[in-house]
């Protein structure tokens, strides 16, 4: 859409809040939003949800189960639920106060690079971060948002027919005990932190997800 | 006519994609712009359309492996061109792909009559803008190095290994004394000392994990028996706590009083604990057997025992014999934390840094605290680092939170 300068913009990314959505139901809608992209029926759409306990599985080899340290029952006795993806990678958990985010958008035609994407999404992280006066950052070859060695937010990216999917998960207030269960992502000796484990302090959802909403449109404008 | 379907460009940087499934398997048929396979590069998976109509006549490369930009992964043949390759050449699939796959083919001929570059000038023009920065910065010939991929290309795994080769052949040569140098020969102990270590470098793959402790709570019950202790003429070191703690861990995180044994590993039942002890001369480990069985004033009296005899050159083979487990302590000369090498065949060791008074936040007030960092080191092939900093975790609780009854 030409504006007023004569200079080509996006239209803006339209926000959608669903609040705590089951892993599987949040698969599926994002599934659906997909094709809806695709086909030019929906913009482009940020989804923010949070998701009860659930560690979600890739699909190469055994898909990270390999990396649950905790026996079944374990999990069953923490209302954790295991849930197998679609998506590569490897095993990754979810859960309260964990700020998870899944942009649905086209990246055809100027913005064909996944690279450019990813890096884009820690960007958005690596800027909220900041608003803490957090000092987030990158590790060569492991993607994420990175405090020291200990990972701040995942990220994993699906894309088809270059729309995307999935996204990222921000440890906000999220209880980091649970990753204990796993080796997250498989990379063993790095820690898991949260914007609270970091500052110390409770940190509201509500001011993280504006904070997230803010970045995502001025990096992704 | 067929179609090549290639490993796509999925971005500047992105040279090389790992296939991660077909969707698609030889014969079925497909439509344009039906997903066909899923790539993934980095953390970006990538569902890739069929770029034509037809049948899946061939697939090139296999679930799970990587291959560079541009390189053919796939062949997408006529809708009928498995039922005239069948008809044909009975011997049936296999040989439709092959012939189907051979049409498009864009490898050069014998005969192609475009000239011949210069292998330098081959790679420089088909190498991807990262190989060549990294070629840049590393100031390496990219014509030396053996390209894998499509038409001989370098791909970024083949200069990463090129330069991993050529940091090894960098080597200089054995050192060569100088006027005035001192030569003495090693003792039998350094050598097996020497042999000792470099075999378990090369055998584990070594990392390391730090935890700090406060030791005020040890601290003030050491105070609180010592005379009790030293009545019965022993000494309650804080070693002693160290390996009891450790024992407990063990019993809770098993897999770090384990030992590989070619793809297996071997849980051992007993909790046999080594404690490094310096000598003059060098280095002994004596064991402490059944350091879970054990209580304090046992373990107490093991350690003062076995470290006596060490110096005294009298232990006996069965005392530095079956340890599963390693506690080192470069604190004791003032270290703050070390970093241990295993003492194969075991699977961790811990080194105990400098037991000291520290400023330390409690309660959100900064006080004098007795403080002291733990550092492990374990088998990463088995032991994966959540695993080890449970076990770190289950010794800083126990120690942090010792029931002075048990003492």
């Amino acid at each position: 859409m030409p504006s007023s300068t004569g200079i080509r913009t996006r239209p803006e990314v339209e926000v959608r809040r669903l609040g705590r959505v089951p892993y599987a139901e949040a698969l599926a809608l994002q599934r659906n939003l997909v094709e809806e992209r695709q086909a030019g029926r929906v913009g482009d759409l940020l989804l923010l949800v949070e998701h009860p306990h659930v560690l979600t599985l890739g699909v190469r080899g055994d898909g990270g189960r390999s990396h649950i340290l905790a026996p079944s029952d374990v999990l069953a006795a923490r209302s954790v639920e295991v849930f197998e993806t679609g998506r590569g990678g490897d095993i990754t958990y979810h859960g309260p106060g964990q700020l998870v985010g899944y942009p649905i958008i086209d990246l055809k035609p100027d913005r064909r690079d996944v690279h450019r994407y990813v890096r884009d999404l820690e960007e958005v992280l690596i800027r909220v971060a900041a608003d803490y006066g957090i000092e987030a950052g990158r590790v060569s070859g492991l993607t994420g948002v990175w405090v020291g060695s200990s990972k701040l937010a995942a990220i994993g990216v699906r894309i088809a027919r270059w729309v995307t999917s999935h996204g990222f998960a921000l440890n906000v207030t999220t209880d980091l005990d649970y990753f204990k269960l796993i080796v997250p992502c498989g990379v063993a000796d790095r820690g898991v932190t949260s914007l609270a484990a970091l500052l110390g302090r409770d940190v509201d959802q509500t001011d993280a997800e504006a904070r997230v909403v803010r970045h995502f449109r001025d990096v992704f404008a | 006519m067929s179609t090549e379907v290639v490993m796509p460009q999925m971005g500047e940087s992105v040279t090389e994609g790992t296939i991660v499934r077909w969707m698609k398997k030889v014969g079925d048929t497909i439509d344009r712009d039906e997903p066909l396979l899923e790539i993934t590069t980095d953390k970006v998976d990538a569902e890739i359309p069929s770029p034509a109509a037809g049948v899946v006549v061939e697939i090139r490369v296999q679930e799970g492996e990587t291959v560079a930009v541009n390189h053919v992964v796939a062949v997408i043949g006529a809708p009928d061109a498995l039922l005239a390759a069948a008809a044909a050449q009975p011997a049936g699939l296999d040989a439709a792909a092959r012939t189907a796959g051979k049409q498009p083919s864009t490898a050069p001929s014998p005969g192609d009559a475009r000239p011949v570059a210069s292998g330098e000038e081959l790679a420089r023009e088909r190498s991807s803008p990262l190989v060549r920065k990294i070629a840049k910065e590393h100031s390496v010939d990219i014509s030396q190095i053996h390209g894998s991929g499509l038409a001989g290309r370098v791909t970024k795994h083949d200069i990463l290994e090129y330069l991993e080769h050529e940091g090894l052949g960098g080597q200089t040569g054995p050192a060569q004394p100088r006027a005035g140098d001192r030569i003495e020969k090693m003792s039998v102990m350094r050598k097996k000392i020497a042999e000792h270590m470099v075999i378990s470098r090369r055998t584990s793959a070594h990392v390391h994990t730090v935890f700090e402790v406060n030791f005020s709570r040890i601290s003030g019950i050491r105070e609180a028996r010592r005379l009790e202790y030293e009545r019965a003429g022993r000494k309650l070191t804080y070693l002693a706590f160290i390996i009891k703690a450790v024992a407990g861990a063990l019993q809770a995180v098993p897999l770090l009083n384990s030992s590989v044994d070619g793809d297996s590993v071997i849980y051992h039942k007993d909790i046999n604990i080594g404690v490094a002890v310096a000598l003059d001369w060098g280095l002994i480990v004596p064991v402490v057997k059944r350091a879970d069985a054990q209580d304090l004033p046992a373990i107490s009296g093991a350690i003062g025992d076995l470290a006596a005899r060490a110096r005294a050159k009298q232990l006996t083979p069965d005392d530095v014999a079956g340890g599963t487990f390693t506690i080192t302590n470069p604190g004791m000369l003032g270290a703050q934390f070390g970093m241990p090498i295993i003492n194969q065949p075991q699977s961790a060791i811990l080194a105990v840094g400098a037991i000291e008074k520290r400023p330390a936040v409690v309660a959100d007030a900064v006080t004098v605290q007795t403080m002291a960092y733990l550092a492990l080191g374990f088998d990463h092939r088995i032991i994966d680092g959540a695993v080890a900093d449970t076990f770190m975790s289950n010794v800083k609780h126990a120690l942090e939170h010792w029931d002075p009854d048990k003492a």
